[in-house]
């Protein structure tokens, strides 16, 4: 219960600051100053659009297939939301107690699939449908690579449950899974490359590409369904970037032994970490073209899936040889 | 190209382009100066952010720019030369002669006439900048003010004269009444000219042949 009270604000707050942080940083890497009118430095004018935003009229087209239209960006967002569940946020509040947690999660957030293909479908628009089915096509195929870098961590820290993971790195750096257990650095990457995959982002926001889509599967949205759908693809960011942290950087322990310990510092180490994650993703997002979708599918079935098989298969002898 | 060939070349292209985009991201501390298009670095400037914020801030102009006209009125002798060599008649003047020299302008030019309207429509204005090149007394010239974005397009005509309504009438009263009382004192003459004859067009026009080269 503390658990989803603390990230949904903690999401909410983020959302509104993610977005000012994602035009600054487009801004800066394109030498420019961003948003400067409203507030210090900008700093409010995330507010003020979501204040437009959810003044806009909710506009329902003549064609649409009205329930499922009307239902998708709260499965949407239910299905990233759900996934937060099992996140520990620090060694006294470790999510829900379900023993198999990372695998949950995984099933769960492929769940908002299912939403976008609806809005897709129901918004009765080619250009929604081929985002919709853009999305499909990406978020199956990357599930794949995800779930096999997923499995490396789980074979070396040989517990699926989140909390239980953290634990197990929580002295100090040097027991980071990532430092502890070098082999883990590409499963990492690969980890990365997935979760751009899954949130949709650059340069895998192929259902979404605006200047091809027109924004895909939300294109026939407005107001506050819209802000459901960019609130999701936002908290998708944060979820896999949490999961990340908790996976390969240690989650809410500090990087100093007995330095930062106790709850507070818990929370604080692990969202400052998961910020850094989400940094390098904006930072990706300005620096990289979008793929094509062949390129998309080449390099996860090519190249992603094979490289986290073999490396699924070092980290077994690693477990083997080197831990045990 | 090979397999492990394609992904070396992903990894290092990608590597090479995330060093760029985070070289600019921290450059983006500086900013750029404030200098106009004539100092020597205005073009050496790729570090930092390169925004203008224009309404709070915006690039020096030179002293001499050439945008919005302004019209020294105490120092303008009302000659029409600006108006008639205006290509897109953007000057409009009405004068008011005076029975005599009523003052100077700064460099020594007598003044007769007065000024009773003088406006110069800046929505017609083309910036060619003849007028300011005709006039004899310079006090026609371009200034560096660009900016004057109006809501209705009316205020675009920005009017220079100092002259109230009743000063018109009365310079106009004076004129006549001068007019009249020359008249008077050399009744044996002829009268003179009213302003409306002279200036009429003359009947005959003067014809002009286009010459055109003969072919050889």
């Amino acid at each position: 219960m503390i658990s989803f009270v603390f990230y949904l604000a903690f999401l909410l707050i983020f959302v509104v600051f993610a977005v000012y942080a994602e035009r600054k940083t487009a801004a800066f890497i394109q030498n420019r100053l961003g948003p400067m009118e409203v507030g210090p430095k900008g700093i409010l004018q995330t507010i003020a659009d979501l204040l437009k935003m959810l003044q806009k009229e909710d506009i329902r087209a003549d064609a649409v297939d009205l329930i499922p239209f009307l239902v998708a960006p709260f499965i949407v967002f239910a299905a990233v939301f759900t996934g937060y569940s099992v996140l520990p946020i620090n060694e006294v509040v470790g999510g829900s107690g379900i023993s198999a947690g990372v695998f949950f999660l995984l099933a769960v957030v492929s769940l908002d699939v299912l939403g976008i293909l609806m809005a897709g479908w129901a918004s009765n628009n080619k250009y929604s449908l081929y985002g919709a089915m853009r999305s499909v096509a990406q978020i199956v195929s990357y599930e794949v690579p995800l779930g096999i870098s997923v499995l490396c961590v789980v074979i070396i820290s040989g517990t699926l449950d989140l909390s239980q993971m953290s634990a197990n790195q929580s002295h100090g750096l040097l027991s980071w899974h990532i430092v502890n257990h070098p082999v883990l650095i590409i499963p990492f990457i690969i980890f990365f490359i997935a979760s751009l995959a899954e949130s949709n982002r650059t340069p895998f926001d192929l259902p979404e590409s605006e200047s091809e889509l027109i924004g895909g599967y939300s294109t026939e949205y407005s107001g506050f369904r819209w802000g459901m759908f960019m609130l999701a693809e936002y908290g998708m960011m944060l979820l896999l970037s949490i999961l990340g942290a908790v996976m390969f950087f240690g989650g809410w322990s500090s990087p100093i032994d007995d330095f930062g310990t106790g709850p507070i510092w818990g929370s604080i180490w692990l969202l400052s970490k998961a910020l850094i994650l989400i940094f390098v993703q904006m930072w990706v997002r300005w620096t990289l073209p979008r793929l094509r979708v062949d390129q998309l599918m080449s390099l996860s079935w090519k190249y992603l899936t094979p490289l986290s098989i073999v490396m699924l298969f070092i980290c077994a002898l690693w477990k083997l040889w080197i831990i045990s | 190209m090979s397999y492990f060939g394609n992904i070396s070349v992903a990894a290092k292209t990608t590597w090479k382009g995330m060093l760029l985009s985070i070289r600019y991201f921290f450059q983006a501390r500086k900013r750029r100066k404030k200098e106009w298009i004539g100092e020597d670095n205005y073009f050496n400037k790729a570090n930092g952010t390169f925004t203008v914020q224009y309404p709070h801030e915006q690039i020096p102009i030179p002293d001499h720019g050439r945008y919005q006209l302004h019209n020294e009125i105490d120092d303008c002798i009302v000659c029409d030369k600006c108006a008639k060599i205006c290509p897109v008649d953007c000057i409009d003047i009405e004068p008011v002669r005076s029975p005599e020299v009523f003052g100077q302008t700064s460099d020594g030019t007598p003044l007769r006439i007065h000024a009773a309207k003088f406006d110069i429509d800046m929505s017609k204005c083309c910036f060619c900048g003849l007028c300011t090149v005709v006039c004899p007394t310079e006090c026609l010239t371009m200034t560096k003010e660009f900016d004057f974005t109006t809501t209705d397009i009316l205020d675009h005509n920005f009017s220079f004269s100092k002259m109230t309504e009743t000063e018109i009438a009365e310079k106009k009263q004076e004129f006549e009444e001068y007019q009249e009382a020359k008249l008077k004192a050399k009744p044996e003459l002829p009268a003179i000219k009213k302003e409306v004859d002279v200036m009429k067009k003359p009947t005959s026009k003067p014809v002009f042949k286009p010459r055109i080269p003969k072919k050889k």
